[in-house]
């Protein structure tokens, strides 16, 4: 697939990967061998029908190809972006073995795009009628927008309850407009909205009202699809020097609050110089690449395994090393050293070794004594995890969480110890990927329809 | 497995009528609480504001020592400001603000009629309000704004109510009526004398100690206020609240960016604050923390300077 040159694209916020044209798409779509047993569908979490909508596009029917997508998957433009799919669909490829796996994702990605750009968009829904049953959804990410839309296309009037002053979830402040545009974002949203879903932001559910409010004022289900936003920190010392940044908070300011265009717009942000990157999964290679586009001269990510083991998309890891990004593997920072005014100048650091195999199967890392050495840095950016933010489980009497703080649901329905409460996403698997949270939302949508039938059923 | 406990409701002294959270929100819920116009704006002093702006949903579940993130235009900051009063039955809330950065300016631009942007709360946790006893109540500044709920909500409580204002000079004293009504005794304090008597607030309030036992003190203002407050109170063994207000982004715990060091630990001050035990602060990180963004604030306002 064309990209951005890498000298180039590691100083811009446009798209890295500019997509296939029709006929680059067409050659691609031939390779597919069309497998009677379709092993590349077991691989995908919303079991879109891929050697179908393959043939399609081999047949340069391109409306069909897209409406076999969208059956599946409602936010196709979005996942042919940002999915792992060396790890889903096209792991079970049978090309794979012969000369590379067909390209799954970068041909969802070509449908969804042919299809926003040359089909007309559908009209406005039909309101739901007066006495549709109400279900609020509480989180605009991937989880909650999926649920809602496949709720109002059922007929049910959706409202959905977002904290931040804009929807999308970690698509709207995590993911960086590199690798997907905001167009893009902004119209799957925009799709969603025309299903007649009703989108109320700035609202902390847990805060502004609560789960038990809705369930009194005439709600009735609700979906928690709050996410994982919490960040973790490693507590070592100097963690609290100006300079250290959650991942979160770097990239939420630069994605949602825009301040790479400070001071026009008013969110500022320190322009990191000498950045260290603290994780190796999505998270961080966002982070370390947003770095070097607000004009870093070194970002460097530092790891405490082996390239191996790291969790990032392997496009990701191969983009963050072609647009210059550094590599300290085996490496885990012990303390920050500020100067005397609070600002971070250096990391100390630790080697690594791999041991044994933990209980994830992956070999655990020890630290080798007396291999400590310092790094320059004016800037940390810390990316080694984030679990579900406690307010929901703080303000919601009954709900029964896990200990690290997930909601516990049915894993097919989602249903939580609430009658009529439901919940999916990274609020109840920790943080996992797009997908997994879409296939969340969609199965719990399923599963509202039953419950509010049977509700009405028996009302 | 286990269930958190929901926060027990607080008695919230008449600061605002009704249960915060098991109102009904039938009738709220449209997009029309979500129009966030000013229906007052009123100068309190040359740089101080006070503004109701309309939002019933915060409105019915805001307790004092809470507060609110607001985005006046379309490409500010987020910033955080204290909610002074709830009306429930207008569905308005007051916020009070100095302007002193490019967002408050923005903010303080806007005319009766408008509307803000964006507006979310009510954020963080409410004060814990007990019966302590006497209790001094300190504000500084712009604090005072910040002070004045949590001093009614007090008395109603039962507490002696000592309040201790003071500002660098007449001109800069606010609220100085409505904390006089929250209080059983108000001492007013300016650095030069031009009101009340002629010195700091830690002054009045070594005085107060002096004359008689104080059981809990609450310190809102400026950080070198509060650090001095809570060394005099350390001395003192008074047991000491301070309200912090660190940069923050999102107000709900997702950022991390209002980490504040307290007792040795980290704490998020727009979830586990903005109210802190002042003998814990660490206010040598906590002065680093706020001055972060200090050169950038100074660009934001010259980028704005011309522009309204
Ligand atoms: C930087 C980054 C990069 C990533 N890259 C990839 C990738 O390339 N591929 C991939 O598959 N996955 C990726 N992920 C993971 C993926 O984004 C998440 O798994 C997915 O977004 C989870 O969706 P969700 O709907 O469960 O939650 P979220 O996307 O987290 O959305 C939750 C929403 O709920 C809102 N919310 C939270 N609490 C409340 C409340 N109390 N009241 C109201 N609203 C609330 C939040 O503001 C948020 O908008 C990445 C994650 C990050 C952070
Ligand atoms: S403001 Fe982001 S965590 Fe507190």
């Amino acid at each position: 697939m064309p990209e951005q040159d890498p000298q180039v694209r590691a100083r811009n916020f446009d798209e890295v990967a500019l997509g296939y044209s029709e006929d680059l798409a067409v050659e691609e779509a031939t390779r597919c061998l069309a497998c009677k047993n379709k092993p590349c569908v077991r691989g995908c979490p919303v079991n879109i029908d891929i050697p179908a909508f393959i043939q399609l596009v081999a047949e340069r029917r391109f409306k069909e190809a897209a409406e076999v997508v969208a059956q599946a998957n409602a936010l196709a433009a979005i996942c042919g972006r940002v999915c792992p799919q060396e790890e889903q669909c096209e792991k079970y490829c049978v090309m794979a073995r012969v000369n590379g796996p067909v390209a799954i994702g970068r041909l969802e990605r070509f449908v969804a795009d042919w299809a926003r750009e040359n089909l007309p968009q559908n009209g406005d829904r039909p309101q739901p009628s007066p006495d549709a049953q109400k279900v609020a959804v509480v989180g605009a990410g991937p989880a909650g927008l999926t649920c809602a839309g496949d709720l109002a296309a059922k007929g049910y009037r959706v409202c959905v309850f977002e904290a931040l002053h804009e929807l999308g979830g970690v698509l709207r402040y995590g993911i960086p407009e590199f690798r997907l545009p905001r167009s893009i974002l902004d119209a799957q949203i925009e799709s969603i909205r025309r299903m007649g879903v009703e989108f109320y932001t700035n609202t902390v559910v847990g805060r502004t009202f609560t789960i038990q409010q809705l369930l009194e004022s005439g709600f009735d289900a609700v979906f928690i699809g709050t996410g994982a936003g919490a960040p973790v920190f490693l507590n070592i010392p100097g963690e609290e020097l100006n300079g250290v940044y959650a991942a979160n908070e770097f990239l939420t300011r630069v994605n949602l609050m825009n301040a790479k265009d400070f001071p026009v717009e008013g969110t500022p942000l320190k322009r990191p110089r000498r950045c260290a990157v603290i994780g190796a999964g999505n998270t961080a290679m966002d982070a370390a690449r947003t770095a070097l586009r607000l004009g870093a001269e070194e970002v460097t990510i530092v790891y405490r395994r082996s390239r191996e083991e790291m969790p990032a998309r392997a496009e990701e890891l191969h983009h963050a090393e072609e647009e210059g990004v550094k590599f300290q593997l085996l490496t885990n920072p012990v303390e920050f050293i500020g100067d005397e005014n609070g600002w971070l100048q250096r990391m100390r650091c630790i080697r690594m070794e791999l041991g044994e195999p933990d209980e994830s199967g992956r070999r655990r890392p020890h630290p080798v004594p007396g291999s400590e050495f310092e790094m320059e840095v004016d800037t940390a950016i810390i990316a080694v995890g984030q679990t579900p933010n406690p307010l929901i489980r703080q303000t919601t009497e009954g709900l029964a969480v896990e200990k690290w703080g997930g909601i516990v649901v049915d894993e097919k329905t989602g249903a939580t110890s609430i009658p009529g409460v439901f919940a999916g996403g990274d609020v109840a698997t920790g943080a996992a990927t797009v997908i997994t949270a879409m296939g969340a939302g969609r199965r719990s949508a399923i599963a509202i329809d039953e419950y509010l039938k049977a509700k009405r059923g028996t009302s | 497995m286990h269930t958190d406990a929901p926060h027990s409701a607080r008695k919230s002294g008449d600061w605002i009528s009704g249960n915060g959270h098991s109102c009904r929100l039938e009738g709220l819920l449209n997009p029309s609480s979500y129009r966030f116009e000013i229906l007052e704006k009123e100068r309190l002093s040359e740089t101080v504001v006070r503004m109701v702006i309309r939002a019933p949903l915060v409105a019915a579940s805001a307790r004092p020592g809470q507060f609110l993130l607001i985005r006046p235009l379309e490409h500010s900051e987020r910033i955080p400001l204290t909610i002074s009063h709830a009306d429930r039955s207008e569905g308005a809330i007051t916020i009070i603000f100095q302007e002193v950065g490019a967002t408050t300016r923005e903010l303080g631009a806007l005319k009766q009629g408008q509307t803000v942007k964006d507006l979310v709360g009510p954020l963080g946790t409410p004060s814990d309000i007990r019966r302590f006893g006497t209790v001094a109540c300190v504000g500084g500044g712009v604090g005072i704004a910040v002070m004045l709920p949590v001093a009614r909500a007090l008395r109603q409580a039962g507490n002696r109510v000592v309040g201790i204002i003071g500002a660098r000079t007449k001109d800069l004293l606010i609220l100085e009526r409505e904390m006089s009504e929250a209080s059983d005794e108000l001492i007013v304090m300016t650095d030069d004398g031009s009101r009340g008597g002629k010195g700091l607030v830690t002054d009045a309030l070594a005085d107060l100690a002096g004359r008689e036992r104080v059981d809990h003190c609450y310190a809102i203002g400026p950080l070198p206020m509060m650090h001095a407050v809570c060394r005099l109170t350390k001395e003192k063994a008074i047991p000491t609240t301070v309200s912090l207000d660190p940069v923050m982004v999102d107000g709900t715990g997702m950022c991390g960016g209002c980490r504040v060091t307290v007792g040795g630990e980290a704490k998020f001050t727009c979830v586990d604050g903005p109210e802190f035990d002042g003998h814990l602060v660490d206010w040598d990180t906590l002065r680093a923390r706020k001055s972060i963004y200090r050169d950038e604030e100074r660009l934001a306002l010259e980028a704005r300077s011309g522009k309204t």
